[in-house]
């Protein structure tokens, strides 16, 4: 009855209290997992959820439960993540779960989502967040069509490493060179599509080989285990090198006795560092002030950086609103309501040229038009070199569609590329009528400069699919 | 289950003795908080980098402005639990030094702690906040809902919160739920679209991408919004202890009557108290949920600090509503079914 009597407790205590020590100050590891169907993502997640004292006794009893009274022998770690009716009695994932563990070093936050071809805007979903992608393989399949669609998303999304997990190794005798055959070629893939940090573990989700243990039994790798790496992989840049943009949430103005004249700027940093004194320019007018005074929740600073939620004062008392964006002016972008995008088609109503939609970029939403749809890639056919190809001038983009599309909004906007913000870079399509949310859209370029051309140089005619 | 030893020994000697984080604990917070400008190291080695909990408050006040900005007439749920009590302090952070531009609205089952209401109606004055009251009791009382065999008022709570929901034609409602709560909760959207019966459905749920939360509705439909989707209980409590949060009495450790139930501690009231065999005990105990006295259980517990009882959570081998919640062991689907009805 108590939550701490149990025969575990004691043992616990030690490991609680270098949780609690770091607890305060360890740093938050936002990651996605993808994998095929029968990749053994719920056994690789189950397995680091498990081990991290993330399952606790009443939840792992009421997996045992159900799955004895499914006439399974052994407990289905995929019913812990699982959590919706419809998931349990299919056997599938079908929409993102959020999971939470902790060991000293860091706090994690894994976005698991389904492997199924059919979701994979609940991919993009999670990889939208995530500053590390674990793709799982089969090391019996090796890559995959759907292991390249993983890789794509990922590098499409931006995000900054990328974990290859070549899972099974013990149903292929434990051997280095189907892991550095595997490893070889999924890097050559990924590197060429952009993707800027690739590590490649070999694992046995099952047996759990190097998912939070080395392995005993492959001595020939020497790197680290999977949750080695995600403890310690860096999960700051320097911001300072980036431009400052504060895309205004809410104007807070207090007209209170104390407070007569206070005029703060509500926001989020996405991105640079802000200081006291900087000259801004507020877009898209073009107006132009000097900061006076930083309030972060509560407390008056010289400096704020992304991603802190701050209060911003300026000198001069500008005509400024939700939606407007604070940038310092020596590096204010372009405005523009002509804008080119590569976008991830999320709902069953389709997408065509000619449709009326809202755009919605950070805190502003504007009227767009959907002008040309250039575009579509093939997610599933193989071109005549066996590699992905595109389909020219779709006309529309169904659900779960990759392709570039043109548009023109009815306002400027200060949008950034993609590859250059994230945050600043992406853009939702919503239907007028109803708001639904149509599409997720990312500005400029898809992949880095050297897709475009190295994937072929690599490979020469083999397998450059992503030509896009 | 001996899993917690295991996860400690592969953290190796780094992660118990003397992890990078731990030893940047005082300075990192503060260089993250803006306090001591961009020299000094965070957690992580960066000067730039947020701990997880400044990472986490940050992510939750940008959620309040959102819904601040593109909504007519948002409310806070507050029930006087640690997690509204998070909530609305961070709701004041989030437009200090003004007012906080939203309502508060608390479902009263009827069968509320006493120190809790007491809690809730001061935390109201000492903000001069507007609180809203939807009552179960009422709804008995004017035959509008039936009393349950089981006696547990919590299912009913959805009924009154939908009718206020209507009546005051609020269109955001932020909630304190958890995804780390229970499995459906895992599967929660930050901005929840619920139709014209406040009903969720799962499947027709709006993907979230980024930062872009859309709270776009037709008339009739409100939005539920979860600030604190991305907290874990332990986060919750680091928070509080790092904000010096006031929290009421029952959340630490202290000598109450109680009798025991389908394997919870219970504490007699104006709700009911033990039937036959059950037997009143005094026992030394706290409370790690708050809500219907007819349902939530105490844990035995000495901790009667904030510091012991995070030393506790850490510890404890039981989520905090498989310890003290018996609604969410009705079904396995228990919880899903209640969101679907329009629950929180």
């Amino acid at each position: 009855m108590s939550s701490t009597d149990t025969p575990a407790a004691a043992a616990a205590a030690a490991a609680a209290e270098s949780l609690t020590a770091a607890g305060e100050s360890a740093t938050l590891l936002r990651f996605a997992t993808a994998g095929s169907v029968d990749d053994g993502k719920s056994t690789l997640v189950g397995r680091l959820l498990h081990d991290s004292k993330s399952v606790l006794a009443d939840q792992l009893e009421a997996v045992e439960h159900a799955s004895r009274s499914r006439g399974q022998e052994a407990p289905d770690l995929a019913l812990l993540t699982d959590g919706l009716r419809a998931e349990r009695e299919q056997g599938i994932t079908i929409d993102v779960a959020y999971r939470y563990f902790a060991t000293p070093r860091r706090r994690f936050i894994l976005a698991d989502t389904p492997g199924h071809v059919q979701y994979t805007r609940n991919m993009v979903t999670g990889a939208s967040t995530a500053e590390l992608a674990v793709v799982l393989v089969d090391a019996r399949n090796g890559v995959v069509e759907q292991t390249r669609r993983h890789a794509a998303v990922a590098a499409l999304l931006r995000v900054p490493h990328v974990v290859l997990a070549v899972n099974k190794m013990d149903l292929v005798g434990y051997e280095e060179s189907v892991f550095a055959r595997i490893a070889g070629e999924f890097t050559a893939y990924a590197a060429a599509l952009g993707v800027p940090e690739i590590t490649a573990i070999p694992i046995s989700a099952l047996a759990g080989d190097n998912v939070v243990t080395p392995s005993a039994t492959m001595d020939w790798y020497g790197g680290p285990t999977v949750l080695e790496h995600l403890e310690t992989v860096p999960v700051t840049d320097d911001p300072s090198g980036d431009p400052v943009r504060f895309p205004v949430q809410y104007v807070i103005r207090p007209q209170t006795p104390e407070h007569p004249d206070y005029r703060g700027y509500a926001g989020q940093l996405a991105s640079g560092v802000l200081r006291v004194g900087d000259p801004v320019t507020v877009l898209p007018s073009g107006r132009t002030s000097t900061v006076t005074a930083i309030d972060a929740l509560g407390e008056n600073v010289d400096a704020a950086w992304s991603p802190q939620s701050v209060t911003v004062l300026l000198d001069d008392d500008l005509d400024i609103s939700r939606g407007d964006i604070i940038v310092t002016t020596a590096t204010a972008p372009a405005v523009t309501q002509d804008v080119e995008a590569t976008v991830c088609h999320l709902h069953d109503r389709p997408l065509a040229v000619g449709d009326r939609v809202l755009l919605k970029h950070t805190t502003r939403t504007v009227k767009a038009i959907v002008k040309d749809i250039p575009s579509r890639l093939a997610l599933s056919e193989p071109d005549e070199h066996g590699g992905l190809a595109r389909h020219p001038a779709p006309g529309e983009l169904a659900a779960n569609d990759i392709g570039r599309i043109v548009l023109r909004t009815s306002e400027p906007l200060a949008l950034d590329a993609y590859a250059d913000s994230r945050r600043t870079g992406s853009f939702l399509l919503i239907d007028p009528a109803d708001g639904t949310t149509l599409t997720a859209g990312m500005a400029g370029d898809a992949f880095t400069e050297s897709a475009n051309g190295t994937a072929r140089a690599a490979d020469g005619a083999a397998d450059d699919g992503w030509d896009f | 289950m001996t899993t917690t030893t295991e996860a400690d020994g592969t953290a190796g000697p780094d992660g118990r003795t003397a992890p990078a984080a731990s030893t940047d604990a005082a300075e990192g917070t503060d260089a993250a908080a803006g306090t001591e400008g961009t020299d000094t190291a965070g957690p992580g080695g960066s000067p730039y980098a947020l701990s997880h909990l400044d990472a986490l408050e940050s992510e939750a006040v940008h959620i309040f402005r959102e819904v601040a900005g593109e909504f007519e007439r948002p409310v806070i749920l507050f029930s006087g639990g640690k997690d509204s009590i998070v909530m609305l302090h961070l709701a004041l952070k989030a437009f200090a030094p003004a007012a906080v531009p939203f309502s508060l609205l608390h479902v009263d089952t009827g069968h509320n702690f006493p120190e809790v209401l007491d809690f809730r109606d001061r935390t109201v004055a000492e903000h001069g906040l507007r609180l809203h009251v939807a009552s179960v009791q009422e709804f008995i009382d004017a035959g509008k809902l039936r009393e349950r065999p089981d006696g547990t008022r919590n299912p009913l709570q959805t009924v009154p919160l939908l009718d206020a929901i209507e009546r005051n034609r609020f269109d955001a409602v932020f909630g304190g739920g958890r995804r780390d709560e229970e499995k459906a909760r895992a599967k929660e959207r930050v901005f929840s679209l619920r139709d014209e019966f406040g009903g969720w459905n799962p499947r027709r749920q709006r993907p979230e991408l980024w930062q872009l939360y859309n709270g776009r509705h037709s008339p009739g439909e409100h939005v539920r919004v979860f600030p604190l989707s991305n907290w874990t209980e332990l986060d919750v409590w680091q928070y509080i202890a790092r904000e010096k949060i006031e929290l009421p009495a029952i959340y630490y450790a202290h000598e109450r009557e109680v009798f025991a139930r389908n394997g919870m501690w219970l504490a007699p009231g104006e709700w009911g108290g033990p039937k036959d065999g059950e037997r009143t005990e005094t026992r030394r105990v706290r409370y790690r949920t708050v809500g219907d006295m007819s349902c939530t259980g105490a844990v035995d517990s000495g901790a009667d600090t904030i510091e012991a009882v995070i030393t506790e959570i850490a510890a404890s081998r039981l989520t905090e509503r498989g310890a003290t919640r018996a609604d969410d062991k009705l079904s396995e689907a228990a919880m899903e079914d209640r969101k679907r009805e329009g629950y929180f």
